[in-house]
This record gives structure tokens, C-alpha cells and sequence, in this order.
């Protein structure tokens, strides 16, 4: 899933500051189960937006609306009554924000949340990154752990000189992703595999403005 | 003699290395390279080591090059991609420069920059092949170059890595991928490195030993709490604590080292890590 962490308050108070009618929507899905913006975050972040601007006594309209997906249009139809307010703040993903940015281009649509990553829940309250969409999977030559979001420099050929028992130069927190190969081709009897030099990536594959396209035979 | 040819030749090999300051005042750096001038065969010189800004690598070799010392280049893959990394190896090929060291670098956020973009476009493999590339007179798309390089490309191999296994194995990786000689992390456990030498010799690629100069008690304790492959051993710490002169002392366990050392790898490379004037005394320590 995609991960992402609320914004703080204080930031959604200032991009909201010159708004009196605001419709918050929330996501069904990956924001959901990351705990970020699902109906019930929609409200604990509507109740205390509303409590700053009073204790300011600038009274603020707030209405709360959770759809399944932000990142698919059929359901942004389901939002009601947009257009009774002034801007929408999103707590989906990116794409989610994006999505219902552009189903109403008139509308200053805000971000409730910082999108974070590809990953999953390892326990509650806790998720890790396990893919940086990098348009190349190399899964299968490292032992189904990705060297690209796992490794803190995305190295292809084995450990830095960082590395320290088993964990990370940039913290003891965090487990170096070339060691967790290197145990995981042992144990499959593949260490030939670990020897291969894997070529550069092709960066180009992970640039901007990507795009798929279905409708093109035969590529 | 050179570097490369002095390893050719089987001599005991010692080179020292110079970190660029930060800012545009080079003249301790300076004083520090007529210090080593004549003493070591050639100085590596660091790119923003610990991932610290400082005057470019390039910049200070070429410097080192008027001062009569040979450079050993060192070049991270954390602050330039592809064409950056390229371009300046020419840029070093033209300026003189011979030999180059190629490595991963520090990740940024243990530098001073810590905001900064990591780039690791390449990693020390794959521009280990790219050197070799640019020796045989294309780039790395497969573009001829008009007028190849020549450079002696090296690496670096922590002996004492934790685990140690994939370590070595990446050191063949480097050896495959073009690597002419290795400069090691600091060496403080003698028979660790034996072990490694002894896995490492059937390469026949020279191996010169890392001596870091320990300067106190405090500095080997923090070694070995925040660098990674070094574990200073606690004979040494002791030995550093109850001397009313650390730095005279380090100066002399450095020295007994590299003559502990001395028939065991093909040279040593010295850090002094500031104290770039004491690696004579050290020298003289070893009886060199
Ligand atoms: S190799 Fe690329 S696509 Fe595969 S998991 Fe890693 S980042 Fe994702
Ligand atoms: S310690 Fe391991 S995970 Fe961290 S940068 Fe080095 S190789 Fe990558």
C-alpha cells in the first residue's frame, strides 16, 4: 500500500487560514489502513481544526466526507455538495489529492497529508518502504529484497563499508538491505547469484513524467 | 618511481592522504604536502570526506601535481551521476592525474549537508568499470572517446567488516570489475588481517593496509562506538590511557604496526587524520 503521515495541525490551520467553508474527504484505502486519513482521521483533524479556529474565535465550516478511492474519478462522483465550499483539503495519497484536484479544477484542493511510501505494516502503528517504483524490478537477483528503497544509497553490488553488524551507516535502527541479501541468497544456496556484478540502472525507466499505456500493441 | 610502478616493483609502498579544507585557505594543507613530499610515494586526496563539503577533490590533486606529489584521486559516486563522474575522471586524465580510487561515499546525512540529494547514481563497482571503459577509450553509453584515459584504478576493503562474508565477496566484485590495488579500513586486529590476506592473495592485486593514527584513549573509544570496521582493541586503548603522551604513544603503536605489517601486504596507507605532519615521525618509528 501507499503510506502516509498527517500533516500537523498547525501546518493545515495556516494553508487553511483565509478559508471559511472547507470540505475535508477522506480515502478508503491506503490511508485507511496507515491509520492517516480514513473517516475517523478525517474527523479527529476536522474536530481540531475547528477547536484552533475558535479558540481564535474565527468560526470554521467543516464538512466530512470519505470516499472509497481518491484515485479513481468514479468515486470522486460520489462527493457531495462541493461546490458549497470554498477549498478541499485531501488526506489520500498523492495521486488521491491529485485525483480530486482535477475533477474539480476551480477549486484550491490542499494536501492533509505527506505521501510517504511504498511499503507495509510490519506492527501496529509501524510500516516500512519496500519499493521506490523504479520501473525495473530486480527482485529476483536479490533474494526478493530490494536493494533501491532498502538500501540507504540504492547500491546493486553488495555492502558498503558501512555496514555494521548487520545494520546501516545511517542508523543502528535500521538493517543494512545488502546483509539481509547476502543471508537470504546463502540460505537459498545462491550466493553465485551475490557474486554477479549487476549493471547501472537504467534511470530513465524511473524518471518523471511516467506513463503506461495499454492501448500500444505489441511494445 | 610512481605508485603503480613501485608496486610493480614489490617495494614497500607507503602513501598518506590530504583532505581539502573547507573554505579557500590551503596553506596548512600546503605545509602538510612539502611535510609528506619525498617521504610517501603518493598522497590520496579525499572527496568531502564524511560527506563535508570541502575544496574539490580534482581541484586539490591537480595542486599536488605542481607540488611535485603524486595524487591518488579519490572519487565518491554521492554527489555527481553519470556525466559528472565521467566528465571530471577526463578532466583528470588531462590535468595528469593517474591514479584513482573509486568509492561509494558516505550516505549525506552524516555529513554537514544532511538536506543535500544522495545521488549514487553508480556505486565504487560500476564506476570501477566505467574507469576500465574509459581506459579502452569509450563511455559509458558506448560512445568512442577521442583520446582514452589511463588510469590506475583502485579500491577500498574493510578486512574487519562485520559480517564479514559478503564484504569479501564485493571485494571480488571490485577485483572483477577493473580494481589494480586496495587501500584497507584501519587495521588494529593483526590476525584478522592475516585471515583476509590469506584469502586475498591468489587475486595478486596489492593490498596496502590502513594504519589510522590514534591520537588518544577517547579517540580509539570513539572509533569504535561511531565507525564502522574498526575495533580499536582494548590493549591499545589501555596503553594510550596510561601515557602521560598519547599522540607520542600513538605515533608509536602506529609504527610498530606498519613493521608488523611489513612482510605480510604490499604497503601501508596512512591516516592521520589532521596531523598530516606527524607521518614522518611515524615513519621514523617504524624504521623506515
Ligand atoms: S527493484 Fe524497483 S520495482 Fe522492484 S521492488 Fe525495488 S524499487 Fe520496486
Ligand atoms: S550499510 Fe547496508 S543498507 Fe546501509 S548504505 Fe551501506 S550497504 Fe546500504
Amino acid at each position: 500500500m501507499i503510506v502516509a503521515e498527517p500533516k500537523k495541525l498547525e501546518e493545515i490551520k495556516q494553508m487553511t487560514d483565509k478559508f471559511d467553508r472547507i470540505l475535508m474527504v477522506g480515502c478508503g484505502t491506503c490511508t485507511t489502513v496507515c491509520l492517516t486519513g480514513g473517516e475517523r482521521e478525517v474527523n479527529l483533524m476536522a474536530t481540531a481544526l475547528r477547536l484552533a479556529r475558535k479558540v481564535e474565535g474565527r468560526d470554521v465550516e467543516i464538512g466530512e466526507q470519505t470516499i472509497l478511492r481518491q484515485c479513481d474519478f468514479e468515486y470522486i462522483d460520489e462527493l457531495k455538495d462541493v461546490h458549497n465550499y470554498q477549498a478541499i483539503v485531501s488526506l489520500a495519497c498523492g495521486a488521491g489529492i491529485q485525483g480530486i484536484a482535477r475533477k474539480f479544477p476551480e477549486m484550491p484542493v490542499l494536501p492533509g497529508v505527506n505521501t510517504k511510501f511504498i511499503g507495509f505494516n510490519e506492527e501496529f502503528g509501524y510500516y516500512t518502504e519496500q519499493c521506490k517504483a523504479c520501473g525495473d524490478c530486480i527482485l529476483h537477483l536479490t533474494g526478493g529484497i530490494c536493494p533501491i528503497a532498502r538500501c540507504a544509497k540504492g547500491l546493486l553490488n553488495g555492502p558498503c563499508g558501512g555496514t555494521n553488524n548487520g545494520k546501516c551507516e545511517i542508523g543502528s535502527d535500521k538493517d543494512c538491505a545488502w546483509t539481509l541479501i547476502y543471508n537470504q541468497l546463502e540460505r537459498q544456496g545462491n550466493l553465485k547469484q551475490f557474486k554477479e556484478i549487476i549493471a547501472a540502472k537504467d534511470f530513465a525507466k524511473a524518471g518523471n513524467i511516467r506513463s503506461m499505456d495499454l492501448r500500444k500493441a505489441g511494445d | 618511481m610512481g605508485f603503480k610502478e613501485a608496486l610493480a616493483k614489490g617495494e614497500f609502498v607507503i602513501t598518506a592522504e590530504v583532505g581539502p579544507p573547507k573554505g579557500t585557505d590551503i596553506s596548512e594543507m600546503v605545509h602538510h604536502v612539502e611535510a609528506l613530499k619525498g617521504k610517501v610515494t603518493a598522497l590520496n586526496v579525499t572527496d568531502n570526506q564524511s560527506a563535508v563539503m570541502r575544496i574539490s577533490t580534482l581541484a586539490v590533486s591537480k595542486i599536488l601535481l605542481d607540488l611535485g606529489v603524486e595524487p591518488i584521486y579519490q572519487m565518491t559516486c554521492r554527489d555527481r551521476n553519470r556525466l559528472g563522474l565521467q566528465s571530471d575522471l577526463l578532466g583528470a586524465a588531462v590535468l595528469g592525474i593517474k591514479n584513482v580510487l573509486a568509492l561509494t561515499g558516505d550516505h549525506t546525512t552524516l555529513g554537514d549537508h544532511k538536506s543535500a540529494k544522495p545521488v549514487f547514481d553508480l556505486e565504487s563497482v560500476q564506476l570501477l568499470q566505467v574507469i576500465q571503459g574509459l581506459n579502452e577509450g569509450h563511455d559509458m553509453a558506448g560512445n568512442e572517446l577521442k583520446g582514452k584515459t589511463d588510469f590506475f584504478a583502485g579500491a577500498i576493503v574493510t578486512p574487519e567488516a562485520n559480517p564479514f562474508e559478503p564484504q569479501f565477496a564485493k571485494f571480488e566484485k571490485k577485483i572483477e570489475a577493473g580494481a589494480k590495488f586496495f587501500q584497507t579500513q584501519a587495521v588494529y586486529d593483526i590476525k584478522k588481517f592475516h585471515a583476509f590476506m590469506d584469502r586475498a592473495s591468489k587475486y595478486n592485486v596489492p593490498i596496502l593496509a590502513g594504519i589510522l593514527l590514534l591520537k588518544s584513549a577517547g579517540m580509539a573509544r570513539f572509533l569504535n562506538k561511531f565507525v564502522a570496521g574498526i575495533s580499536v582493541p582494548d590493549e591499545l586503548i589501555q596503553e594510550l590511557a596510561n601515557s602521560e603522551k598519547p599522540l607520542a604513544k600513538g605515533i608509536e603503536i602506529a609504527g610498530r604496526q606498519i613493521r608488523e605489517l611489513r612482510n605480510v601486504c604490499a604497503g601501508v596507507h596512512i591516516m592521520a587524520i589532521g596531523a598530516e605532519d606527524k607521518v614522518p615521525d611515524i615513519l621514523a618509528a617504524a624504521g623506515i
